[in-house]
């Protein structure tokens, strides 16, 4: 919070720096801006970039480095015997406990005077790094301002700076979409690396067996954990099936409809009805799976002698198909109506009926756009989650009986990871893991679904 | 009316005017009478009256939006197909009125069939193209009997020659002219009475231009065909009577041969004459 | 000559008849049967448009009805001695930090006792006395006497909060004919409840805390507002992260960059991040921004981080195609004046795609507000009463509230639930039908 306020202070300054720039700019010029090389407001924006950029990037620099040398000052001036010989993860605990004294938490070890001490030297030393940071930004674009200044004049061609300056930063932008792709590789393929340290690549792959749950202590009974992932890809698989025989035809036949059978009336309240569907954020459907659907299948099952599990996997893949019904409804929709009209008259000109027309020309015409929809709709299902969790069961059964409860890659990825966790332990780790043949996978079907939806658009564009 | 009867066959000539005694024996395949046409509030076609004799070309000319290719499509009721698009008035096919709420469209169809202006080969084999027609009207029975007509349909559109060692490759790899002659022969196929073409030839260039209005006249010994075309030329190389449309109004109808020499109406002098359109 | 069933196409003699009469424009039994083929296709498409339809009607229903009973509350009007000996046992001069420490909730257990004497005697009967009403009931009484000491030694009627099990069962959910044992109330309770009952003091009053208060683990305490401001606080971080960038690249790719392998790229990895699973996003911002830069656990300032990188590709695409709805010759009529591209951006094209941005960009956060699977990474789903005050303070976002509560066993929490999701909802229909009245006013055919 008190860093957002010297964000906004800095581009107060900035703002301030706009005015004295474009005042200066007119002044140089001899009162009038009609010498000037460009107009008034760009010398105040040049003006502005040399106080703002420079500050504000000082600031995000001081930020990211600041903390880590506070830390490494107050542990360092803890007794060396309570330093010495820690592992990393003890070393984060520690520290862990010196920021929650600091910042007035309940700590375990509160009462060690060591702790106490360190503590208050952390928010000290905190304390003047923010000052000192404040001091700094302030006074780099306080120079930047002077440096501006000074080079105004009406020659100067403040709107080509200024016009580069935003084009670089335009360009930085763009390239945001990218750094997020390289991190999320590099930090999965980092963790998943630090995880097959522990488990071997095979055991990860073909293993048949999955229980992640390490035992607290080493000589119990199955400590080492099973890391095994087969069965959470066949759970997975199974669920995505399901939902894909829910979503597929349902999906499908609506598009058709919509598009080659609703008047507009019909359409322009259907519509919105799939989006709707569409728009409803899916831990309502994983609500509305444990609570509704599972019970209702179980009592259905019940009733006709079927013992179904009242975490089925058939109720979450059910689920996700109704989920999944509007995604893959509005991406054929688009698709059918790219078939060119002139292939329907070809149809109807040799007395076709519609459906007629539509089953053997335009489905067939719109195949490749209809399968690289159902490609993206499978994507999407292989990584929805909330419903999963909410609705699928945790333990990792190696069946395809839909009525038995399956566990799923992302049910394990929360499971894992939320809660109280130790990093750098193979249980966390395999979370990773996991993730990144999740994305792997993911990322494989999109690249074929696009291209080939692609291709199919250029085809009739 | 005139009395159905057999025309003479001696027709060889590409638009030779018919004779006087063919012209007694002329039978109305195709009539409308008082025929109008709305897109929404738009009047598109005005009280159009208008006879198609059998076995003869009949040409629709016109400036752009005149309404012809509007009239083309009434004759197979492809209006159909637009929301906004209300017929009134009379078109009968042999004395049926083809509005008539108990005709079926699709029957209406298969007996008067359509090539539209862009070939439209649909995206399957040439094989499956020309079978799709018989296939959904239940016309051929059995593997052979389809082979021998779309074999039949490609000798007819003449394209057997040129495509009969690739049956089953796409329609849509032929060459511009290819595809037209491919989407006559699946018109044929289904094996109509009148053909319709909304300007057949505008997407092509003129070897393969020639080539189909060879073809159009050969087929008129067994058909009876409209075509609307933008080219003079190609209204008074290919048909017998021609129709000229202006803003919606049929203005002036008869012999090729008259409309083109001696046209009584002065719009039609004037689109003739290159004046406009 | 043939007729229209039996001809062979190309035998010479054509479709031509020499007698109307021989091919009537009748239909043949063979149409029949692709009619009836043609109309079971289009039922078949209706009826999966319908069943989209009932289903929505089925999940909203089901929420409605489970959670609408969550807006009101059930309250007992209790007689409560403000006893000076329990309240100020040293007597003399009112002292507000004893006020503060002293034991309210004895006040409502001795009020109780007084209520139904025969309980008093058996320990566990007590119990279930003392669990009538709610057990963080001493709050309502302590801000009553810390505001008015005055009260200490006067005798009020004050209404107290049933406990959850007795709202519940006021509200209708717990059946009494059931035998005692099925369900969460005994008999006993239920004489109780009667009794008051009888006597007009129980009576409902709309759920002011259920919107003023956050979490609690007593589902009769727990209320929304917490995990609404974190929500708030969120999506602002996402907010002015997303909108900036986004739109920023969106221009630069459509206005200025040049055809080559780099913005292909950049294309490529835009269109497939808007399809990477958002737990993955969870995943990046993990292993990040919390244990790589080090910033706080469960904070919606890594929260909204997470969901800003999350629709930065919805926004760029949206901005994207309303950049090129604008036909390129306001682009050229600009540039002819001799501005500069960046000029003609920002004077011209930005401000008339500027609808169909803002559109995008809401229904990109309204997907944000959505969004639980990667917030649940981050450790947005910590127990947490306080109301978050600051973009670093520990919070929770309503979907997580909703997750947290779902996973509750508590039969009480099912109601919180389900209303929790109906605000959720309530406000996804308002930004939504922000966009469309944006569309709807903006929209420009060109």
């Amino acid at each position: 919070m008190q860093t957002f306020i010297v964000v906004l202070a800095l581009l107060g300054f900035a703002a301030v720096g706009y005015t004295m720039g474009r005042a200066r700019s007119i002044m140089t010029a001899g009162g009038t801006p009609k010498g000037l090389h460009s107009l008034p407001s760009y010398y105040g924006a040049y003006t502005a970039m040399w106080i703002g950029l420079p500050s504000l990037l000082l600031l995000a620099a001081w930020l990211i480095v600041q903390p880590q040398i506070v830390d490494g000052l107050v542990m360092g001036g803890l007794p060396s015997a309570m330093t010495e010989g820690l592992s990393s993860s003890e070393y984060g605990l520690l520290l862990n406990d010196i920021r929650n004294v600091a910042t007035g938490n309940i700590s375990s070890r509160g009462d060690d005077p060591a702790i106490t001490a360190a503590a208050a030297r952390l928010s000290g030393l905190h304390d003047t790094g923010f000052i000192l940071m404040i001091v700094a930004a302030f006074g780099i674009g306080a120079g930047g301002l002077a440096v501006a200044r000074s080079r105004i004049s009406p020659t100067l061609r403040a709107r080509n700076t200024v016009e580069k300056v935003i084009n670089v930063i335009l360009i930085v932008s763009s390239l945001i979409a990218i750094l997020t792709t390289v991190g999320i590789v590099l930090s999965l393929l980092f963790e998943s690396f630090l995880f097959f340290t522990h488990v071997p690549f095979y055991e990860f792959v073909f293993g048949l067996n999955w229980s992640p749950q390490t035992a607290l202590r080493a000589d119990q009974v199955g400590s080492s954990g099973a890391f095994g992932a087969i069965p959470l890809f066949v759970g997975t698989l199974l669920i995505t099936f399901i939902a894909m025989m829910v979503a597929a035809p349902i999906g499908l036949l609506s598009a058709i409809y919509m598009a080659e059978y609703a008047d507009p009336r019909f359409r322009a309240f259907a519509k919105p009805m799939l989006e709707v569907l569409a728009g409803i954020p899916t831990v309502v459907y994983g609500f509305f799976a444990a609570l509704t659907v599972a019970p209702a299948f179980r009592n259905a099952g019940e009733s006709i002698g079927l013992d179904v599990s009242s975490e089925s996997a058939l109720a979450a893949g059910v689920v996700m198909g109704i989920m999944i019904i509007p995604f893959v409804s509005s991406l054929s929709d688009d698709v059918i109506n790219a078939v060119p009209q002139s292939l329907r008259d070809g149809s109807y000109g040799l007395g076709a009926t519609k459906s007629e027309t539509i089953r053997s020309v335009v489905v067939p015409a719109a195949l490749p756009g209809i399968v690289g929809a159902l490609l993206l709709a499978i994507s999407r299902a292989i990584g929805e989650t909330m419903i999963v969790v909410m609705a699928a069961g945790l333990a990792a059964n190696l069946t395809v009986n839909p009525l038995e409860a399956v566990t799923t890659v992302t049910v394990q990825i929360v499971t894992l990871l939320v809660g109280d966790q130790e990093f750098d332990s193979a249980k966390t780790l395999s979370a990773f893991a996991l993730g990144l043949v999740l994305f792997f996978i993911t990322l494989a079907l999109n690249v074929i679904a696009l291209s080939v939806v692609r291709k199919y658009r250029e085809k009739y564009d | 009316m005139t009395e159905p009867s057999t025309p003479t066959r001696d027709v060889t000539v590409a638009a030779k005017p018919p004779g006087p005694e063919q012209l007694a024996n002329r039978y109305t395949k195709v009539q409308s009478r008082d025929v109008n046409v709305y897109y929404g509030e738009k009047h598109a076609l005005k009280h159009v009256d208008l006879d198609v004799y059998e076995n003869e070309v009949t040409a629709l000319i016109g400036p752009s939006g005149c309404g012809k290719s509007t009239f083309l499509r009434c004759l197979n009721r492809m209006n159909d197909v637009i929301d906004i698009c209300r017929v009134t008035g009379r078109i009968s096919l042999d004395d049926h009125d083809i509005y008539d709420p108990s005709l079926d469209v699709v029957q209406l169809r298969a007996r008067v069939g359509m090539v539209f202006q862009k070939p439209n080969p649909f995206p399957k084999s040439i094989y499956d193209n020309i079978a799709y027609g018989p296939r959904i009207h239940g016309i051929a029975h059995g593997k052979a009997e389809l082979d021998e007509i779309v074999q039949k349909s490609l000798e007819r559109a003449g394209l057997w020659k040129e495509v009969s060692d690739r049956l089953d490759q796409p329609g849509t790899g032929l060459s511009g002219g290819q595809q037209q002659r491919l989407c006559i022969a699946r018109a044929i196929a289904v094996n109509p009475e009148v053909i319709l073409m909304d300007e057949p030839c505008s997407a092509l260039d003129p070897i393969a231009t020639a080539r189909i209005e060879e073809l159009i006249d050969e087929l008129r010994e067994n058909f009876t065909i409209v075509i609307v075309t933008h080219s003079m030329q190609q209204a008074a190389r290919v048909s017998q009577r021609t129709a000229f449309f202006h803003l919606g109004d049929l203005v002036e109808v008869g012999e090729t041969e008259a409309i083109f020499t001696n046209p009584e109406d002065s719009r039609t002098q004037g689109y003739i004459t290159g004046r406009f359109g | 000559m043939t007729d229209a069933t039996s001809f062979p196409p190309g035998t010479g003699s054509g479709g031509r008849p020499t007698d109307p009469a021989r091919r009537p424009l009748v239909v043949s039994p063979h149409l029949a049967r692709r009619y009836a083929r043609e109309r079971r296709f289009r039922l078949l498409g209706l009826a999966s448009v319908a069943t989209a339809g009932l289903i929505l009607l089925i999940l909203l229903g089901s929420i409605v009805s489970k959670g609408y009973s969550a807006f009101w509350q059930y309250n007992v009007d209790l007689t409560i001695e403000f006893s000076a000996e329990e309240l100020n046992p040293d007597g003399g001069p009112v002292d507000m930090e004893t006020l503060r420490r002293a034991n309210y909730l004895a006040l409502v257990r001795d009020s109780l006792k007084r209520e139904f004497p025969d309980a008093a005697g058996d320990r566990s009967e007590r119990r279930k006395l003392y669990g009538l009403v709610s057990p963080n009931a001493d709050i309502v009484l302590r801000s009553m006497v810390l505001e008015d000491p005055g009260l200490i030694g006067t005798t009020q009627t004050v209404t107290i909060k049933l406990s959850d099990d007795m709202d519940t069962f006021a509200k209708g959910y717990i059946d009494r004919n059931l035998p005692e044992g099925d369900r969460r109330v005994t008999d006993l309770e239920i004489g109780w409840f009667d009794h008051l009952n009888s006597e007009g003091r129980i009576h409902a009053a709309f759920n002011v805390d259920f919107f003023t208060q956050g979490d609690s683990r007593e589902p009769e305490e727990a209320g929304i507002y917490g995990a609404l401001i974190g929500s708030i606080l969120t999506l602002m971080v996402t907010l002015l992260v997303s909108f900036p960038i986004g739109v920023m690249a969106a221009v630069y790719l459509e206005e200025f960059a040049p055809k080559n392998r780099l913005t292909d790229l950049i294309e490529v990895n835009i269109n497939n991040l808007a399809a990477v699973p958002s737990i993955v996003f969870g995943l990046l911002g993990l292993a990040v921004f919390l244990n790589f830069f080090g910033l706080p656990r469960s904070a919606p300032l890594v929260g909204g981080l997470v969901l800003a990188l999350m629709t930065l590709p919805t926004i760029i695409i949206a901005s994207r195609s309303a950049l090129k709805a604008v036909p390129p010759s306001i682009r050229e009529a600009a540039l002819g004046l001799g501005a500069s591209p960046l000029q003609v951006v920002t004077h011209h094209v930005l401000p008339l795609a500027m609808p169909g941005i803002l559109t995008g960009t809401i229904i990109g956060m309204a997907q944000a507000l959505g969004e639980t699977a990667p917030l649940l990474m981050i450790g947005m789903v910590a127990f947490i009463v306080d109301i978050p005050q600051s973009f670093t303070d520990p919070a929770t976002v309503l979907p997580v509230q909703v997750y947290i509560w779902a996973d509750s066993p508590e039969r009480a929490f099912v109601e919180k639930t389900s209303a929790a999701i109906m605000v959720l909802l309530g406000f996804l229909v308002l930004m939504n039908a922000i966009a469309v009245l944006l569309r709807k006013r903006f929209e420009r055919r060109w």
